[in-house]
């Protein structure tokens, strides 16, 4: 299936689409893979792999961990695309690549488009790409037919956001606040109308991200979103459980607290 | 070809790559700043807080006993040691907080190395009555405890920052963070020509009051054009304000970055001389990386020129050979601290003796018609520490 396929299929039966966020090597390459077996195997729809990078400027304190860990045990790109390689087989959802900049440009944008193709890899966030940079690296993208997911904020117009959608494909990642990613209580009350003002301009899915933390957030944005991505907080859970078989277990249980809250029963 | 271009471009170098939160403001910050840079008002303000407050223009001061000493070319030092809290990064921060009081902004954040830019930025903010809060490094706020204290006298609040290597690279991460989550309230006031589009565009702008005054001033006093330019460079900016309004004229312009305990070695920050271009906060440029794309801790025995980055004008200057690259070691920044010191009455920074270290070399293989004009980019004050503890060459 691909990312589109799976929005469809949750759409029709009336549930969300949760995407987790991993970083890759976070506590260790093994785990990674069997994480995003726990993603699949409790109903989330896509997989989001982060690529560990040493400066990190999108990203709150529970990512920047997550990412200087994954680092300090050698985690690279070419490590992480080879292990999805190898791995592939074992699971079915997407899987969407996210990292910085710098790391993929320096491994060659031509040959990340075509190795990540060759993985398996469906789709790419790249955030500090923003729709002015990303000219050469769309084009290769949609050579190898792999999805460019955008990211627009509370700060894009939407004349802006109407610009970056064109460009977007696979589902538009819709930033929830200003800031950075982590885990928040509450969300600013534009979100709302933020979300739906999107709608006016794009067929696209909308996943909204950064901050969400809990079943509670899902069901608040049920109505008004998509797709829920869920990052520092699931890496908390990793981060509070890195050992077998309570990695699994408890990883298993958040998601699935997520998932019964998307599917709004 | 005027350089950045629309999409703040310096031939292949530079641009806006930051997360799409930020966009807009870069968007609303540049034409906020093209506009000013247009209204005689605004000009007229700059021009009276950097005469009358900082002390412009700094003089262009022939160093006779060093040039003696030496037996070479004649050296000019540009005084910017003598500028209010003791460096050029004050020409930076009174036009941002002077742009920023303009636009609305409340609230000031910037990030400090040696503390330099921090003083200064919370030096201006103190005369002008904004909020002002300083991302430093660990170990730099370790190194400079002096410039903490100024900055809180000064009302500042300094925030220290423990990530990554702990040191400028992380204070501009850690601002950049700030920055996106305060958006409407905030300028994030960079100290140097780094960062994404237009920030090295006017930072440029801000700094190039020195090349300009040194151009006046030296035809003045020699009734010709200098032979060499030499300044340091950390991030940028001092060199870029001196060799910009100089880069069409027949000048050699060279840039000295810090070699720590030697290029060959893992331990230095000589950016444009060893790294390779890439993207580092915001703008693509030549960075300190691994084969992997991650930046590498950098040495420097000058807090300053402690970052794995460089202006993308800088790279653009290297590409099309405007000016020319080198650097020198911890130990000879620090033996010409000394010299310069002893011989001239005038103890440098750190930063500033890399510059001079390599004039000095310079001088020695040149005839005595030839001028050379040195950036004297800060005084040494904040450096004494450091130099009193400096033990020698590891190796
Ligand atoms: C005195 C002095 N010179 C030079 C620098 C290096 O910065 P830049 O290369 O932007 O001039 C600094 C930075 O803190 C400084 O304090």
């Amino acid at each position: 299936m691909n990312i589109k396929e799976v929005f469809a299929e949750k759409l029709s039966k009336g549930e969300r689409v949760i995407i987790p966020y991993i970083t890759a090597g976070f506590p260790g390459l093994e785990e990674t893979i069997e994480l995003i077996r726990v993603i699949e195997n409790a109903g989330c729809g896509i997989a989001e792999v982060g690529v560990p990078f040493s400066d990190p400027m999108a990203d709150g304190p529970t990512i920047q961990y997550s990412s200087q860990k994954a680092l300090e045990k050698g985690v690279t790109l070419g490590k992480t695309l080879a292990l999805l390689k190898k791995n592939r087989a074992k699971f079915h959802i997407p899987l969407v690549i996210m990292g910085y900049y710098n790391p993929f440009y320096q491994f060659g944008l031509e040959k990340l488009a075509r190795e990540a193709k060759e993985a398996g890899v469906q789709g790419f966030i790249i955030p500090d790409l923003p729709l002015e940079e990303a000219g050469e690296w769309v084009k290769l993208c949609r050579s190898h037919e792999i999805d460019t997911i955008f990211l627009v904020s509370p700060t894009t117009s939407l004349e802006r956001a109407e610009k970056i959608a064109k460009l977007c494909t696979g589902f538009l990642y819709c930033v929830s606040v200003t800031g950075v990613t982590g885990a928040r209580k509450e969300f600013p009350p534009y979100l709302k109308n933020y979300l739906k003002n999107l709608q006016k301009i794009t067929d696209l899915p909308r996943a909204v991200g950064f901050g969400i933390s809990s079943p509670e957030h899902i069901k608040m944005l049920y109505p008004h979103a998509e797709g829920m991505v869920v990052g520092s907080a699931l890496i908390e859970v990793i981060r509070k459980h890195p050992r077998q078989p309570q990695l699994g277990e408890e990883t298993a249980k958040f998601l699935g607290g997520l998932v019964q809250a998307a599917a709004n029963r | 070809m005027k350089y950045p271009d629309k999409r703040g471009r310096f031939g292949k170098f530079g641009g806006k790559f930051v997360p799409e939160t930020l966009i807009p403001l870069l968007e609303e910050l540049e034409s906020a700043y093209l506009a000013a840079r247009k209204d005689e008002e605004f000009k007229k303000e700059l021009n009276y807080y950097l005469r009358e407050y900082a002390g412009r223009p700094t003089p262009l001061y022939f160093a006779e006993r060093i040039s003696q000493k030496i037996g070479g070319a004649k050296i000019y030092l540009k005084r910017e040691d003598l500028l209010h809290t003791g460096a050029h990064k004050i020409n930076n921060t009174l036009g941002q907080v002077l742009l920023a009081r303009r636009m609305g902004k409340k609230r000031i954040i910037a990030e400090t190395g040696a503390g330099q830019h921090g003083v200064a930025t919370a030096t201006v903010c103190a005369l002008l009555g904004m909020e002002c809060l300083v991302y430093m490094g660990e170990i730099d706020i370790e190194r400079q405890k002096m410039n903490v204290f100024r900055m809180e006298l000064l009302g500042a609040r300094v925030v220290p920052v423990s990530s990554g290597s702990k040191t400028l690279k992380d204070a501009i991460n850690e601002a950049i963070r700030d920055w996106v989550t305060n958006v409407k309230t905030t300028h994030y006031l960079i100290g140097s020509v780094v960062g994404p589009h237009p920030y090295p565009l006017l930072v440029r702008d801000f700094q190039a009051v020195i090349g300009r005054e040194a151009k006046r001033q030296i035809l003045a006093k020699e009734g010709r054009l200098p032979d060499y330019l030499i300044a340091c460079v950390g991030g940028g900016s001092n060199s870029i304000g001196l060799f910009y309004p100089f880069r069409r004229d027949r000048v050699k312009i060279i840039g000295v970055e810090a070699g720590g305990y030697g290029v060959d070695t893992l331990k230095h920050a000589a950016t444009l001389v060893k790294g390779s271009p890439g993207v580092l906060h915001g703008a693509f440029s030549y960075l300190l990386q691994d084969k992997d794309g991650q930046i590498i801790e950098t040495h420097s025995v000058a807090p300053g020129l402690d970052y794995p980055g460089v202006g993308p004008e800088h790279s653009y200057f290297k590409d099309t050979r405007t000016a020319e690259y080198t650097a020198v070691t911890d130990q000879e920044a620090i033996e010409a601290f000394h010299t310069v010191s002893e011989v001239e009455g005038i103890i440098p920074a750190l930063e500033s003796a890399h510059a001079l270290a390599y004039a000095m070399k310079l001088s020695s293989r040149l005839s005595k018609d030839k001028i050379i004009i040195v950036n004297l980019s800060g005084r040494g004050d904040k450096d004494l520490e450091i130099v009193r503890e400096y033990v020698g060459e590891r190796e």
